[in-house]
């Protein structure tokens, strides 16, 4: 499986998003660049987070413009894996290839901190190596990951907030350590302590926390490994 | 031709900084003020060009890139 991580201005987490999947997991990875028109030889689009065109107007709103984002649809289109990390996934909200909006965190602050996550479907080609794991409550698996973000405060129309829970594509909540999604565990205001989604056909995911910040064990996690292997299908 | 785009989040949406700004107005004194909400607001030239041609456009301008309609609603004035 052939991995390319986009470099748009002010992409900050490239390189550590390169790191794992080179040098950690040793996959072919490339970088590519925000002009490139062609991403058609890789099997996984990786879209960093960072503050793309300095988050100017909204966050991701100009990034999507990115030539590569063509490309970037095309590659989506066909079916191929497209992962949005951080202002990775802001950029899929503005594009359209994930359903909503980020607001400003309710709290108004940037948050940087480890939290908690229910995994709500592992029925996915992102979290399906979570198949087996039973987390506290018994039931859903659970990743401690990092949050780093300033709009993550996830919103959608009530429609299609229905929609993505009838049809599974909430991938992870904030929740506590029982897998119980409180407004405490809940680190941005998020709707329904939303962290991540992914679209209908399943082949698109985003989310705010960085499982390419917990993928060694000197970082204090390696749950973001989960998240890796599920793409690679590996247990 | 110039154009005054301002944007504002939708009512269905909570606006955490408009809520802050009241409670600021408000500890200052202002408890007359009932709601704020903070937005954006936009100066285009459009050069020369019709007025009907340039509400055209900046509808379209507001809808894909100035505004996000899923948050936020926009109007513009032209002259």
């Amino acid at each position: 499986m052939k991995f390319g991580v986009v470099i748009f201005p002010g992409s900050n987490c490239d390189h550590d998003c390169y790191h794992v999947l080179k040098h950690v997991l040793n996959k072919d990875t490339d970088f590519v660049w925000h002009k490139d028109k062609d991403v058609s030889k890789y099997d996984c689009i990786v879209l960093p987070g960072g503050f793309s065109y300095g988050d100017y107007l909204r966050t991701g709103a100009i990034a999507r413009f990115s030539p590569v984002m063509d490309a970037v649809k095309k590659h989506a289109d066909k079916g191929k894996l497209v992962i949005g990390i951080c202002n990775g996934f802001q950029i899929l909200l503005e594009a359209g290839l994930l359903p909503g909006a980020m607001l400003r965190n309710a709290s108004l602050k940037f948050v940087c901190k480890f939290v908690t996550l229910r995994v709500e479907n592992t029925d996915t080609p992102f979290t399906r190596a979570l198949r087996n794991d039973v987390g506290a409550t018994g039931r859903s698996p659970l990743l401690r990951l990092p949050v780093a973000h300033g709009e993550g405060n996830y919103f959608v129309d009530g429609a299609t907030l229905k929609d993505l829970n009838a049809d599974h594509q909430v991938l992870v909540r904030y929740s506590d350590e029982a897998g119980q999604t409180t407004p405490e565990s809940n680190p941005n205001g998020s709707l329904e302590n939303i962290a991540g989604i992914c679209n209908k056909a399943r082949n698109v995911f985003g989310l705010m926390p960085h499982p390419e910040r917990a993928s060694e064990e000197e970082l204090g996690s390696v749950d973001g490994l989960k998240i890796f292997r599920s793409i690679l299908n590996e247990n | 031709m110039k154009a005054k785009v301002y944007v504002t989040l939708k009512r269905s949406v909570l606006d955490p900084q408009g809520k802050t700004v009241q409670h600021a107005l408000s500890s200052m004194g202002f408890h007359e003020v009932k709601d704020v909400r903070v937005g954006k607001y936009i100066e285009l030239d459009l050069g020369t060009v019709e007025k009907s041609q340039a509400e055209q456009k900046i509808k379209t301008m507001c809808e894909k890139l100035l505004a996000n309609t899923v948050i936020e609603d926009f109007k513009y004035e032209l002259n």
